[in-house]
């Protein structure tokens, strides 16, 4: 396995609201290694946005990171100060984000988009980011980019906005990519495409993808590992092979089994309860309620990470069970 | 003829709003204030230390103090006892105008967001001519048509806060006509009317009474402006603006108190309404801000 | 394409707005109290005579076309006759109104020139001490009423330090007015080189330009900050930071010119507050506008000027919002282009 190109540490961010104290990611674990594609899935309010905005320091007021390390290329990003860390975005990690139209800014050109951020963190002169980015806009399967560059946002569709995305995401070369639901909102089968551009895009360029989704499927179809998040922990983390054919916590076998299927005559299972309030998060394991083989102890502390067979991560008492 | 859980319910949410008002407590305090002005503006004649139309010349243009906190004008008439019944009228215009205003709105919006069609371009054809005129350029031009008595104020201002109101309310019939309780009310065989009005109006009422708190803050500076031309009161009666008018004139010798207080018991009234209004926008929804 | 469709329609809606205006514009003249006949006639006409002019007028016709006499009348130019000054009111306007222009392009200079950049930087240093004292007199001064704030400045200044002159107009007596250009006082002693005019205009127009451009100003700046903080926590900001763009880049480039955009409409519900505000303080400075003779002809029970001022107010109202949509549809790509 390659070097870890990210990693994350016992990273915690709390975010100081009116009702109180939001624990939204304690104390995760994540290793990216580079080249590959990583998934972080999870239900709506895991933390996986989270996460992906405290590798970029984007963690605005009331959030703020109370403790870890995140490590990318041997730095701690946490040690560095916001002018050593700007020169980072969108040069060495960037980051596409969900619904496309209203991540691009609608008084600018598609092009002009692209174009800037060539010209800032590359340092090229005008004509040669010019054709920098229509060669980026043609890359990113869009044609006649010298007619799209001039466009304007609202003049596109939901899928060449996304492409678009990722041009102005991959001219500058980065090493890590972090997609935060690159595909919600989009049809199914643009859906489909984008991503298959993501990974197209990775192979060539050989950027690290960091992809954020809550949809299996997706990981099951582009990932190489994944990292399974509930309530702001990482519950089990392992290679995708691993993880669908042995799913070690309870949580993630709930989640693959609860997928939809047509070839098997069964009932459709859900998850029981719901994701617990992350002000006052319970002390123990945070499934522990919604948990059918719940221990006392699960209850008690926090259960914590085991490594097997290598690679394969989990936090939680009663693997071995399933 | 409610259950005891639709009792309950709204009890409840009457509970959360008045502790959201509450958390907030400037706000909560300008909910007292315009309580406080509301009750001095009933109670005047109890509270008002003077008969506001008593002259007495040998007490003319005196300044603040014990005896008149707020001093004489040039007919020694005290101050306080003015401003004191001039809320009466202020506030009771200002009401009266909103309530017409809100009565005929409500018809029309309701009738013109639910029926669609001719009737409603035709409607809105109407509204945007209203609103093409400055309001209170518009409120001068009909004082003046009408005659120069309070009651046609209050009909100026009725006038110039209809279109507000009916576009509010067509829009929120406009999105809750296709819901699904409109769509049951319709199965079971309810007449249109009652739909209209008993089943979905009372559901376009928030966003409408943040817009008349806050309306009401504009009526009244519509009033004194208009009074301060010297359109709708007619002297000797107390009214703030038609005060401030009457004070202005003594600037040049330095009488500062007679235009000075009616103007502050304006301002007060007004900025009272303004921050209630806000602050329950904010409460009912956050996504209004922006709209004034 | 886009363009030109979106200012075709938008034109067209001009013409159906102006006639709707005229509309209650004469609807409004028709209730005035008292016969216009005898405004015409003089108080010493006999019955006769009024009858006849009567006749004349055509106040014995029906409605219609009495409407289609007087939009008639308004094309051109007949917006009836004052009875206090003896002349058609058309007449008294554009004598006074340079004045009028004059006050209204100051206050709007001042409402915009200085509302729009403290919301701005209201908006990017939340929770300052800027950002409070730009939330209370927000608060506070939509709250104040316009001709309150004029005399309480006028106290303030003119009575108690002296400093301002007293509210009779726009130059002390003593100094003639400038060479006349463009009527506006200010801009003609500019322009001739007139330095004793330039300074007794401009010390005369301070107070009342300050009086209207903070009433409006308040009301300006808040509808500013409001969509500058929402601009602020857009999608595409959050997406502009991630991309590494700096910070003063992103606040005063991306998203100030997303805020900027929205604010031109603004500027159109601006000018009608401006309009109202001028009414009054008019009234308060003795400034000699039109909005001073429509109220001043109305206390003389001269109720013709009044309806005309309403008619003319209006009818420039709606070609200010025309210019408005049209600017701001070059503006905004999305509006350029379809």
């Amino acid at each position: 396995m390659s070097a870890p190109l990210l990693h994350i540490e016992d990273l915690t961010v709390h975010f100081h609201t009116d009702e109180g104290i939001v624990e939204a990611v304690d104390g995760i674990q994540l290793l990216v290694p580079s080249g590959e594609i990583v998934g972080v899935v999870g239900e709506s309010g895991s933390g996986k946005s989270v996460t992906a905005l405290s590798i970029l320091r984007l963690i605005r007021k009331p959030g703020r990171i109370i403790q870890g390390t995140i490590l990318f290329d041997g730095r701690n990003l946490l040690d560095l100060s916001e002018e050593e860390m700007r020169p980072l975005r969108g040069s060495h990690i960037s980051m596409i984000f969900q619904s496309p139209r209203t991540s691009l800014n609608p008084v600018l050109s598609a092009g002009w988009q692209i174009e800037r951020l060539i010209r800032l963190h590359k340092k090229e002169k005008a004509k040669g980011a010019r054709e920098q980015t229509v060669q980026m806009i043609r890359q990113v399967g869009i044609p006649s980019p010298e007619r799209i560059y001039h466009e304007y946002p609202h003049q596109l569709s939901g899928g060449m906005c996304q492409r678009i995305m990722i041009a102005m995401a991959l001219a500058t070369n980065p090493k890590l990519l972090i997609a935060d639901e690159p595909t919600t909102g989009l049809d199914v089968s643009i859906a489909a495409q984008i991503l298959d551009l993501l990974q197209e895009m990775g192979r060539r360029t050989g950027a690290t993808i960091l992809l954020i989704t809550h949809d299996l499927g997706v990981v099951a179809g582009y990932c190489d590992r994944v990292a399974v998040m509930h309530a702001g922990q990482v519950v089990e983390s392992a290679s995708v092979k691993k993880l669908f054919r042995q799913p070690l916590h309870p949580y993630t076998m709930k989640l693959i089994h609860s997928v939809p299927r047509v070839d098997v005559d069964r009932i459709m299972e859900t998850i029981p309860g719901n994701v617990p309030g992350l002000i006052h998060p319970p002390q123990g394991c945070r499934f522990a309620d919604r948990c059918q083989w719940v221990m006392e102890i699960c209850r008690k502390t926090r259960p914590p990470v085991q490594t097997l067979d290598g690679d394969h991560l989990v936090a939680c008492y009663h693997i071995g069970n399933s | 003829m409610m259950k005891k859980e639709e009792i309950e319910i709204r009890l409840k949410r009457f509970q959360t709003l008045i502790r959201r008002l509450r958390r907030n407590s400037l706000s909560f305090g300008a909910s007292l204030v315009i309580l406080a002005i509301v009750l001095i503006a009933i109670f005047a004649p109890f509270i008002a230390p003077y008969d506001p139309n008593a002259t007495d010349a040998s007490k003319a243009m005196l300044s603040v103090s014990r005896q008149h906190l707020m001093g004489t004008d040039i007919y020694g008439r005290d101050v306080l006892s003015r401003v004191i019944h001039g809320a009466r009228v202020d506030l009771l215009v200002a009401l009266v105008a909103t309530l017409i205003a809100l009565g005929i709105s409500s018809f029309l919006g309701s009738l013109s967001g639910y029926a669609g069609g001719w009737l409603d371009h035709l409607l809105m054809r109407i509204i945007d001519t209203v609103m093409s005129f400055p309001s209170f350029i518009l409120a001068m031009g009909i004082t003046a048509a009408l005659g120069n008595n309070l009651v046609n104020v209050v009909i100026a201002i009725a006038i110039t806060h209809i279109p507000i109101y009916t576009r509010l309310i067509r829009g929120e019939m406009l999105h809750i006509r296709e819901r699904e309780y409109a769509e049951a009310a319709r199965t079971v065989g309810n007449p249109t009317s009652r739909i209209i009005f008993y089943h979905l109006l009372p559901n376009c009422f928030p966003p409408v009474i943040v817009q008349a708190t806050l309306a009401m803050g504009w009526a009244i500076l519509t009033v004194a402006g208009l009074s301060f031309i010297g359109l709708g009161i007619q002297p000797p009666a107390s009214e703030w603006g038609y005060m401030t008018a009457e004070g202005a004139t003594y600037i040049v010798s330095g009488e500062w108190w007679i235009f000075l207080f009616p103007g502050l018991a304006i301002m007060i009234t007004v900025l009272a309404f303004n921050m209630v209004g806000d602050a329950l926008r904010d409460i009912l929804d956050p996504r209004m801000r922006g709209v004034s | 394409m886009g363009l030109s469709r979106y200012l075709f329609k938008r034109l067209l809606m001009v013409i159906p707005t102006l006639l709707g205006v005229t509309l209650i514009t004469f609807t409004l003249t028709y209730l005035l109290p008292g016969n216009p006949a005898i405004v015409k006639a003089g108080p010493f006409a006999t019955p006769e005579h009024l009858a006849l002019m009567e006749k004349e007028m055509g106040l014995d016709r029906p409605i219609y076309v009495q409407y289609w006499r007087y939009l008639s009348g308004v094309a051109r130019g007949d917006l009836g006759q004052s009875s206090s000054t003896g002349r058609p009111v058309l007449e008294d306007f554009l004598q006074r109104i340079p004045a009028t222009l004059e006050l209204t392009l100051a206050s709007l200079m001042i409402a915009v020139g200085l509302g729009i950049p403290l919301a701005v930087v209201s908006a990017v240093r939340r929770d300052s001490f800027l950002d409070h004292a730009c939330r209370i007199v927000g608060v506070g001064g939509v709250a104040m009423p316009t001709f309150w704030t004029g005399i309480l400045l006028l106290y303030i200044f003119f009575y108690y330090f002296g400093l301002a002159p007293p509210p009779l107009g726009r130059l002390s007596s003593g100094v003639p007015p400038p060479a006349s250009f463009t009527g506006l006082y200010t801009l003609d002693s500019l322009l001739t080189g007139n330095f004793r005019a330039l300074g007794s205009s401009l010390h005369h127009l301070l107070l009342p330009a300050v009086t209207l451009g903070f009433s409006v100003m308040a009301p300006l700046t808040r509808m500013v900050r409001a969509t500058m903080l929402e601009v602020l926590s857009s999608d595409y900001i959050k997406a502009a930071e991630a991309s590494g763009l700096p910070q003063r880049q992103i606040v005063y480039g991306d998203a100030l010119r997303n805020t900027l955009i929205p604010v031109i409409t603004l500027i159109g519900v601006i000018f009608g507050f401006l309009m109202g505000g001028n009414v009054v303080v008019e009234l308060v400075f003795g400034w000699p506008g039109i909005g001073n003779y429509a109220v001043t002809s109305l206390m003389s029970k001269d109720a013709q000027p009044i309806q005309s001022f309403v008619l003319f107010v209006s009818v420039v109202y709606v070609l200010v919002n025309l210019l408005v949509d049209i600017a701001y549809g070059l503006a905004d790509p999305r509006i350029r282009l379809r």
